[in-house]
C-alpha cells in the first residue's frame, strides 16, 4: 500500500515550500499568540520560525538526516511548549512539533503528490486535501463528545469541566470518587439492577417471538405480508413519545402502569422490529433445501429447526437480540411514563440527574456505558462479518 | 408421471380421465392447493403469537390514544341530569337555562361532590374556560347550603328525619332491612340495598337520590345504612316529592312520620335552585359558563384537536384563539423548522463523510466506519450528557475558546438551553442515521462513471453535479426522511439541552401528560404528530421500501 506511487515525487522549489510552511506556522502562531496575549506577534513569530526551520531542514541539512531533524523539531517544540504552558503546554508542543516536522518534509519533498494521479491540477490537489481536512473535522465532531466524557469522569471535583489541576496532570486532580459513588450509592445500584432485570427479560420476549415470526414471514407464501410487516415494524417508526403516551394511557387502564411486567412488555414491543429486521435479513440467504433434506432424513420440524436452521441463522438472532437489548437498556422515554419510581432504570436515573442535580457520577456511568457499547459494537461487527463470510458475500 | 397417473386412476372415483392425480388419488391441482394452504397456515401460525403480542402491547395503546383524543364522556357522566336538560336549551339567545336545569345541576353536582368527582370535571372544563376549576371546587364546598334549608325544617318537625334507621326502614325493602339488621362485620359483604316496592312511584326523587346514597355509602365508603344518615340532598328530594305527590294512600313503615311531613311541607320555607346556586357562586348565572358546559356535553368532541391547532369551540363554530394565546402553531412550526435544520445539517455533514467512506479502500473505510458506529451504539443519554458538558457556559468548548483568547472570560458564549444547543446535539446524535444509508447507496455507484465524465471533458464540479450527485439522491432521500422522522418526535435531548426556546412539540405532549394532566390534549397533539410521521413513513416506503431498512 505505502509502496504505491502514482506520481513521481520531486523536491518543490523554495518559493513554494517556504510560503506554505510559513502560512501553516502563522495559523498555529495565531492561536498560541492569542492564548499568550498578542495574536499579531504570534502570527509573525510562527511564520518566521517555520520558514526558518523549513529552510534549514531542506537546504542546509542533508536528506539523510531527516529523522534527526524531525526529532529535533519535536524536541524544540516540546521545550517551547513547556516553557510557555507547563505540562499541558508540553503535550500540545510535542504534538505541534511532531506535526510540523512531518509537514515540512511532506510539503518540501512534494510527497503529498505521491498517491494522486499525475494529471491533477494544483487546485485539485489542494481541494483533495481540503476535503480530507473537512472530513477529519466531521469525524472529530462525531467522536469528541464521547472522548471528552472519559477523562472528566475521573475529575476529583464535582465539576462538569476540566479543572486547572487536571490540565496540569496533577494526580490530585484525578480520582475514582465518582465511580465509587456509582458503586456505593443505593439509587444508582437499584437503577442498575432494574436495568439488568428489565432489559434481558424484554430481550428474551422479543427474540423468541421475533425469530418465530421472522421464520414465518420468510416463507414463500404469506398472506398479507406487507400489512403484517408494517404492523410489526411500527414500534420503530412511531415516535417514542407517542408510544409512551399511548402505553401510559392504555397500561394505566389495564393496571400494568408502574409494574415491572408493564415495562418489560413495552420494551419487548420496542425491540421486536430490530429482531424482525436482522433475522429476516439473515434468512434471505438461507438455503431452503437444507430443511427439506433434514425432513427427508426423518427429522421432525422441531429437530430441523434446532439442529439445522437455528445454527445457521444464529448470528442474525444474536445481533437482533443485541439490538433489542440495547433498545431496552438505553430506553428512557417509555419507562419514564410506563414505569414508576420502583422501576427506575439507569437511563432514567441519568435523565433525572441531568435535569436536576448535576453530578459527575453521570459521567462515570457514561464512561462505563461507552465501554459496554464498544463491547457490543465489536460483537455485532464480528457476527456480521462471520455471517457474511458464511454466505460468501464479502471476502473480508 | 404417467405411471403415477395410471396407478392412481382406479382408486379415485371423482377424477376425470386424463386429469393428473397425486399419489393419494386426489387431483393434482387440489392436492397442490391443499399443500399451499397448509404452508400459508403454518406461516401464519408462526407469525400469530408475535402479531398478537404487538397488537396488544403496542397497537392497542396507540388506538387508545387516538380514542382519547376525541373522547369526552366526563361532562355527561358527571352531570347527566343537567346535560340532558341543556339539550333543549338554545345557547345563542342569551337566556339562562330553566329552573329544571338548575335542579338537575344541583342533584348532579351534589352526588359528584360526595364522590369527589366534581374537581375532575372542573379541571377538565378549565382547559376550555379559565375559572371553571375554582367554580366547581367552590360550589362543591357550599352545596349543602341549599339542602340545609329543608333538612333543618324536617329535623325540627321530627328528630327521626335526621336518623339513619327510620330512613332505611322507610326506603328499604322489608326483607333487606331484616338481613341488614342481622348483619355483622364478621359476615363479610353487606346485603345490597333494595328499594321498597312502590317507593319509586310514591317518592320518585327521594327513591333515586336515596338509592344513589345507598350505593355510595355501601360500596364506596363501606358503611352500614343503619348507621349513616342520608345526605341533605335526600331531604331536598323528599320536600320536592311531597310538594308534588299525594302520600295519603301510603301505609308501609314510617307512614305516620311521612304523613306528618306531608302535612307540614306546604308551610316550609323554600328556595329555588337557581337562587340557591347563585348564592353559592354568582358565576352560575353567567351565560358563558352554561355555554361552555353545553358545548362540551356531547360524548365525543373535536375540542382537543381544535385546541391543538390553537382554535376553540364557540357557539358559532370553531374560531382561532386570540394572538397571545396561540402556542401550538408556534410549537409545530418550530418543531418543523428545527427538524429541517437538523436534517439539513446532517446532509451537509454526512455527505462528505459518506463519500469518503465509499471511495477509500475497504480496510481504511472499515476503520473509519468505527468512528461513525461508535456514536451510533453509544447510549443516547451519554451523548446528551456529553453535549451538556461541551456546550455549557463553564463547559469544554467555552473553556477552550477562552484559553485561546477568542472569547472573553466575562462574556462566554451561550450555546445551551436554546435552539442552537438542540440543533448541534441532535445533529450529532442523528448523523449516523444519515451516513449509513448514504454510504450504502454510494457504495453501489461505480467510480468509473466519474472518471468517464472527466475524460469526456467535464470539470470536477460538473462531473460531480451531473453524474455522481443524481445517483446519490436516493441515499439522501432515505437518510433525510429517517432523520426527519426521528427528530420530529424527539423528547430527551430537547428536554435537557433545549431550555425554553429549543423544545419540541413532544416536550409539550409530555408536559400535558405528567404536569397539566390534560390527557385529551396530549392525545390530540400526539395524533397530529403521528399523522405527520405516518405520512413521511409512507413516503419512505415509496422511496426506499420497508424491507430495505438495514442496520449497522
Amino acid at each position: 500500500m505505502a509502496k504505491l506511487i502514482l506520481t513521481d515525487i520531486k523536491k518543490q522549489p523554495l518559493s513554494f515550500t517556504l510560503p506554505v510552511v510559513a502560512a501553516a506556522g502563522a495559523f498555529a502562531g495565531l492561536f498560541i499568540g492569542t492564548a499568550q496575549g498578542s495574536g499579531l506577534l504570534g502570527i509573525v513569530i510562527g511564520a518566521l520560525l517555520m520558514a526558518g526551520l523549513a529552510y534549514a531542514a531542506l537546504e542546509l541539512l542533508d536528506r539523510s538526516q531527516e529523522k534527526m531533524v524531525r526529532y529535533g523539531i519535536a524536541a524544540l517544540f516540546l521545550v517551547a511548549g513547556f516553557l510557555l504552558g507547563g505540562l499541558p503546554g508540553l503535550v500540545v508542543g510535542g504534538l505541534f512539533g511532531w506535526f510540523f516536522g512531518w509537514f515540512v518534509y511532506w510539503v518540501g519533498e512534494g510527497r503529498y503528490r505521491a498517491k494522486l494521479p499525475p494529471y491533477l491540477t494544483a487546485g485539485q490537489v489542494l481541494w483533495h486535501y481540503a476535503f480530507r481536512v473537512i472530513c477529519g473535522a466531521i469525524f472529530v465532531f462525531l467522536i469528541t463528545p464521547i472522548i471528552v466524557v472519559m477523562p472528566l469522569s475521573f475529575n476529583a471535583e464535582n465539576f462538569f469541566t476540566f479543572t486547572p489541576e487536571m490540565l496540569r496532570f496533577d494526580p490530585a486532580g484525578y480520582s475514582l470518587k465518582h465511580y465509587r459513588d456509582f458503586f456505593t450509592s443505593n439509587e444508582w445500584q437499584s437503577a442498575l439492577r432494574n436495568s439488568l432485570l428489565i432489559a434481558p427479560a424484554a430481550t428474551i420476549l422479543s427474540v423468541t417471538f421475533g425469530t418465530l415470526a421472522a421464520i414465518g414471514l420468510s416463507q414463500p407464501h404469506v398472506p398479507f405480508r406487507r400489512a403484517i410487516m408494517a404492523i410489526l415494524i411500527s414500534p420503530m417508526i412511531v415516535p417514542l413519545i407517542i408510544s409512551a403516551a399511548g402505553m401510559y394511557f392504555f397500561y394505566s387502564r389495564v393496571g400494568l402502569q408502574g409494574t415491572y411486567l408493564g415495562v418489560v412488555l413495552a420494551h419487548a414491543a420496542l425491540g421486536i422490529p430490530f429482531v424482525i429486521i436482522t433475522v429476516t435479513a439473515t434468512l434471505v440467504g438461507f438455503d431452503r433445501s437444507l430443511t427439506r433434506a433434514a425432513a427427508n432424513m426423518g427429522a421432525n420440524p422441531v429437530t430441523t429447526f434446532f439442529r439445522v436452521q437455528m445454527p445457521l441463522i444464529l448470528p442474525g438472532v444474536i445481533s437482533g437480540g443485541l439490538f433489542a437489548f440495547i433498545t431496552s437498556f438505553d430506553e428512557v422515554v417509555v419507562v419514564l411514563f410506563v414505569g414508576s419510581a420502583n422501576q427506575q432504570t439507569l437511563p432514567w436515573q441519568m435523565f433525572t440527574g441531568l435535569r436536576e442535580q448535576i453530578s459527575p457520577t453521570i459521567l462515570a456511568v457514561a464512561t462505563i456505558l461507552v465501554a459496554v457499547s464498544i463491547c457490543l459494537l465489536t460483537v455485532v461487527e464480528i457476527l456480521r462479518r462471520r455471517s457474511e463470510r458464511l454466505r460468501g458475500l464479502s471476502p473480508g | 408421471m404417467t405411471d403415477a397417473t395410471a396407478g392412481a386412476v382406479p382408486a379415485s372415483k371423482d377424477a376425470k380421465p386424463g386429469q393428473m392425480v397425486a399419489a393419494d388419488g386426489r387431483p393434482l391441482k387440489e392436492s397442490l392447493n391443499r399443500a399451499l394452504r397448509l404452508q400459508k397456515m403454518r406461516a401464519l401460525m408462526l407469525i400469530a403469537p408475535l402479531l398478537l403480542f404487538v397488537l396488544l402491547t403496542f397497537i392497542a395503546p396507540i388506538a387508545d390514544m387516538l380514542f382519547r383524543s376525541v373522547q369526552n364522556g366526563i361532562v355527561s357522566e358527571t352531570l347527566p341530569r343537567a346535560t340532558a336538560g341543556l339539550s333543549d336549551w338554545d345557547a345563542t339567545t342569551g337566556d339562562l337555562p330553566d329552573e329544571s336545569v338548575y335542579e338537575g345541576l344541583y342533584y348532579d353536582l351534589f352526588i359528584a361532590a360526595e364522590r369527589k368527582l366534581h374537581t375532575r370535571l372542573g379541571s377538565r372544563l378549565n382547559y376550555e374556560m379559565t375559572g371553571m376549576s375554582s367554580l366547581f371546587r367552590q360550589s362543591g364546598r357550599s352545596l349543602d347550603d341549599i339542602g340545609d334549608v329543608y333538612f333543618d325544617q324536617f329535623k325540627d318537625l321530627d328528630k327521626n328525619w335526621d336518623e339513619a334507621e327510620p330512613w332505611a326502614a322507610l326506603m328499604g325493602d322489608a326483607d333487606w332491612l331484616q338481613e341488614m339488621q342481622a348483619w355483622k362485620k364478621a359476615d363479610g359483604e353487606m346485603p345490597e340495598f333494595e328499594l321498597a316496592d312502590g317507593m319509586e312511584k310514591l317518592l320518585p326523587r327521594t327513591a333515586e337520590t336515596y338509592a344513589a346514597f345507598a350505593v355510595f355509602a355501601q360500596v364506596d365508603e363501606g358503611k352500614s345504612l343503619l348507621k349513616e344518615e342520608p345526605w341533605v340532598l335526600v331531604h331536598t328530594a323528599l320536600y320536592q316529592d311531597l310538594m308534588a305527590k299525594d302520600v295519603s294512600g301510603y301505609s308501609g313503615p314510617q307512614a305516620e312520620m311521612l304523613k306528618a311531613a306531608d302535612a307540614a311541607v306546604s308551610g316550609f320555607e323554600s328556595v329555588t335552585f337557581k337562587d340557591g346556586m347563585n348564592a353559592i357562586d354568582d358565576d352560575w348565572l353567567s351565560h358563558t359558563v352554561w355555554q361552555t358546559i353545553k358545548t362540551y356535553s356531547p360524548e365525543f368532541t373535536n375540542g382537543y384537536f381544535l385546541n391543538a391547532v390553537d382554535m376553540q369551540k364557540t357557539p358559532d363554530g370553531p374560531e382561532f384563539r386570540s394572538e397571545n394565546q396561540r402556542i401550538y402553531g408556534l410549537l409545530f412550526k418550530r418543531t418543523m423548522f428545527m427538524s429541517l435544520m437538523i436534517t439539513g445539517s446532517c446532509i451537509l455533514l454526512g455527505y462528505p463523510v459518506a463519500w469518503l467512506l465509499a471511495n477509500l479502500p475497504m480496510r481504511t473505510a472499515n476503520l473509519l466506519m468505527i468512528l461513525v458506529l461508535l456514536p451510533f451504539w453509544t447510549s443516547l443519554l451519554v451523548r446528551t450528557s456529553a453535549w451538556k458538558v461541551m456546550l455549557q457556559q463553564q463547559g469544554v468548548i467555552n473553556d477552550v475558546l477562552v484559553w485561546l483568547g477568542l472569547v472573553n472570560d466575562a462574556d462566554r458564549l451561550v450555546m445551551i438551553n436554546n435552539q442552537f444547543g438542540t440543533i448541534v446535539a441532535m445533529t450529532h446524535i442523528l448523523l449516523p442515521f444519515m451516513i449509513l444509508p448514504l454510504y450504502s447507496v454510494m457504495q453501489t455507484i461505480p467510480p468509473s462513471y466519474l472518471r468517464a465524465a472527466k475524460s469526456l471533458g467535464a470539470t470536477n464540479w460538473t462531473a460531480f453535479w451531473r453524474v455522481y450527485f443524481p445517483q446519490s439522491v436516493p441515499g439522501i432521500g432515505a437518510g433525510s426522511i429517517l432523520v426527519f422522522i426521528l427528530s420530529i418526535g424527539y423528547y430527551i435531548t430537547p428536554e435537557i439541552v433545549g431550555g425554553t426556546t429549543g423544545t419540541f412539540i413532544s416536550n409539550r405532549i409530555a408536559y400535558h401528560i405528567s404536569s397539566s394532566l390534560n390527557w385529551g390534549l396530549a392525545a390530540a397533539l400526539g395524533t397530529i404528530l403521528l399523522a405527520v410521521v405516518l405520512g413521511l413513513y409512507w413516503a419512505y416506503d415509496k422511496i426506499v421500501g420497508i424491507d430495505n431498512v438495514k442496520l449497522g
